[in-house]
């Protein structure tokens, strides 16, 4: 995965420094606040969701256990279907099959409708060392780069932005893509919102190549899905002559019926509305309507990885609802570029060191940044217990072990000394310095834990010496985080 | 090795673990979830997708089948519509009250042509109560995908109660998956700046829906 920012500090320097700017951090506290006690009531509003939960982890948890059955029948519904398939193990290659496929149609320009899996590839910019200019049209990702800036939430990658931020970005730099702003644009809301509208128009309406990503795949029947709810990702997937769709070859599912569960769960746990303003379907191609040409790269880049890990391999069945990130004390006051990656938050904590391993300081920092409050695992609409992998993590990190990279198995040596050693325990020590964070939610201590180390891991030994704890006992860590937070920073 | 077979291998070592009769996917997934939320009569459900797409601040009208010509012509009026982009399988009677320029649904119409469109005209699949939500599956009485995209004021037409189930199961088990779908809850939105919500950043930022009742017309 190339996704770790360049002079990307590890995760607690980062963390101390968003910590310190104030107007992100009222952003940030703003919009979590909001949507989480929004998705709280709509989540009330089903009586089944545990059932919904539960099946939609099952389905999930099926399909990545027959994964190689299930891509082979993407394929094949895919082809019949009209569409054409491609395999891209990382992402350099992922980039060149996107970017050769441009160059067929002999256009210069796309329109892309946001994607994870993109950004987590660096498409743009491969694109654009290739004079290919890629324009995202999502309002958020547009602010995003417009600003030359990174995105900082799964959801609403703008939300460290206020408006009068957004404001200036769109007087000073749409004139540089296309369209200028207005003359005398003002901060409302509306009126940015109707400055985007005219600005993407043009690029919509000329647009011959279209870039999505998908939010589903059924292998049964080939079909794609994409929610959103600005009408940008139905431009993209209508519009143009040729659609390219790069997906994580774990955002399939097996069946037509499955799309029932999480239709009625993602809506939810994202945006917290009972339906997403707009949701497009599309199977191969469909001649006179939508794109003549279809193609889908299946991305791997680090997720057979994951797959390998019985532990954390959990992390696939996310369905990017970001709702962990709206419920993590960590993430309110770090901020999502603190995590280094395009997937930031509880689930960027797990998911970026497995897919890009935990060679680099920030990737070996990540699974320290969490307060195990588990607040994360019971908002994930499909069950992701994240705490338990981040404590699997830390578990490889301090004490290495074997793992899976780029399809070999490897053997980590223990981080002893190592600069991951240190970022842990500086992380260790922001969040202790951060009591709120710790403070927040707390999970049952009678869960039996797999971590059970048999020497006190370097962040143990680092917190006694600054804290003044007694001697550690070598006991489950889970009981010894819960005893010796609540004695040195009291629950009130 | 090509990168299907790379990947394809990765997957299979990943998952020595599995054993071979792992559970098949029938009983491996649990489906105690409800098929639908509650108990209603067929005129409550109705009552319910009219609730709830008014809450997304979709447009309601309510109309029997002799109603139909007029209301249409009535809110094309008021919207002042000069032009109104019509299916080729729409029923020739929605329209007959109404003396607006009429586009036709054409394969080669760019979408510049569409854009100048004012109004646009459809039928649609399937209406969701529980998420107010009507579904169009590209039929002759919906067209093409784009037509209900670039215009900015969308009037769509469900008959009811026919075309109403309740939830998104009951819609899913009769939606065809061939078909491209577009499901829409409510004009197009953002909450994108501060999370304030905004409607119509690139769909229509109009939405009416009609419901059409008793009586109805059937489709030619
Ligand atoms: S881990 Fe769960 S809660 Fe977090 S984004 Fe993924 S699905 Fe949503």
């Amino acid at each position: 995965m190339s996704g770790t920012y360049l002079g990307m500090p590890a995760f607690p320097e980062a963390a101390r420094e968003a910590v310190g700017n104030t107007t992100l951090r009222g952003n940030l506290r703003h919009a979590t606040h909001t949507i989480r006690a929004k998705r709280a009531t709509a989540v009330a509003e089903v009586s089944d969701w545990a059932e919904l939960r539960e099946a939609g982890k099952r389905i999930k948890d099926h399909t990545l256990r027959h994964l190689d059955r299930y891509l082979v029948r993407l394929e094949e519904s895919v082809t019949a279907a009209g569409g054409v398939v491609h395999w891209a193990a990382d992402a350099d290659e992922a980039n060149e099959i996107v970017t050769q496929l441009v160059k067929m149609t002999g256009e210069s320009e796309v329109v892309k409708v946001k994607s994870m899996a993109t950004q987590e590839i660096g498409l743009n910019e491969a694109l654009e060392a290739e004079g290919i200019r890629a324009y995202e049209t999502d309002l958020a990702e547009l602010i995003v780069q417009l600003g030359k800036d990174r995105p900082s939430h799964i959801l609403v990658p703008a939300i460290h932005r206020n408006r009068g931020e957004i404001r200036d970005i769109f007087a000073r730099e749409m004139s540089e893509w296309g369209r200028p702003a207005p003359e005398g644009l003002t901060d409302t809301p509306a009126e940015l919102a109707e400055a985007a509208r005219v600005h993407l128009r043009e690029k919509f309406l000329r647009a011959k190549v279209g870039i999505s990503g998908a939010n589903f795949m059924v292998a049964e029947t080939g079909t794609l899905v994409v929610v959103e709810s600005e009408g940008n990702g139905r431009m993209c997937l209508t519009l143009p002559e040729t659609l390219i769709s790069v997906v994580g070859i774990e955002k399939i599912v097996p069946t037509w019926r499955d799309l029932e569960v999480f239709l009625q769960t993602l809506p939810r746990s994202s945006t917290a509305e009972r339906m997403n303003p707009y949701t497009s379907t599309w199977t191969g191609t469909t001649g006179g309507d939508g794109p003549s040409t279809f193609h889908l790269v299946l991305l791997d880049n680090g997720r057979t990885d994951t797959l390998a890990d019985e532990v954390g391999r959990q992390a696939l069945r996310c369905i990017r609802c970001s709702a962990c990130l709206n419920v993590c004390p960590v993430y309110e006051r770090a901020g999502g570029h603190a995590y280094g990656s395009v997937y930031p938050g509880p689930i960027g904590a797990i998911l970026s060191p497995q897919l890009r391993g935990t060679g680099s300081e920030i990737d070996a920092s990540l699974p320290y940044a969490s307060s195990l409050c588990g607040a994360c695992y019971e908002v994930c609409p499909v069950a992701i217990d994240i705490p338990e992998v981040l404590v699997h993590l830390r578990e490889r990190v301090v004490q290495g072990g074997e793992v899976t990279r780029e399809g070999n198995k490897v053997v980590l040596r223990p981080a002893k000394g190592h600069a991951a050693e240190r970022a842990a325990m500086r992380a260790a020590r922001w969040a202790f310095t951060h009591p709120g964070a710790l403070r927040t939610g707390q999970r049952t201590a009678s869960r039996t834990r797999r971590f059970h180390p048999r020497t006190l891991p370097g962040p143990g030994r680092a917190w006694s010496g600054t804290r003044e704890l007694p001697p550690v006992p070598a006991e489950p860590f889970r009981d010894w985080w819960q005893r010796t937070r609540g004695g040195k920073d009291g629950d009130r | 090795m090509n990168s299907r077979e790379r990947i394809l291998g990765r997957v299979r070592r990943a998952l020595a673990d599995v054993p071979r009769d792992d559970a098949p996917y029938e009983q491996a997934v649990s489906r105690d979830y409800a098929r639908e939320h509650g108990q209603r009569s067929v005129a409550q459900t109705v009552e319910l997708l009219a609730e709830n797409l008014a809450d997304y601040r979709a447009i309601v009208h309510r109309t029997d089948a002799d109603g139909l010509a007029g209301l249409i012509a009535g809110l094309l009026d008021k919207r002042g519509a000069a032009s109104v982009l019509v299916p080729p399988g729409l029923d020739e009677g929605w329209l007959a009250a109404t003396g607006v320029t009429r586009v036709a649904d054409r394969a080669e119409s760019t979408p510049a042509e569409l854009d100048r469109v004012d109004s646009v005209v459809t039928a649609c699949a399937v209406a969701i109560a529980e998420t107010g939500t009507i579904v169009l599956d590209g039929s002759p009485d919906q067209g093409r995908r784009r037509i209900t995209l670039v215009p900015d004021h969308h009037i769509c037409v469900v008959r009811v109660p026919g075309q109403v189930v309740s939830s998104v199961p009951q819609g899913i088990e009769r939606l065809d998956p061939a078909r491209p779908l577009t499901w829409i809850s409510g004009p197009s939105a953002t909450s994108d700046i501060e999370l304030d919500r905004v409607e119509g950043v690139h769909g229509p930022r109009t939405l009416e829906v009609v419901l059409v009742g008793q009586g109805r017309i059937e489709s030619t």
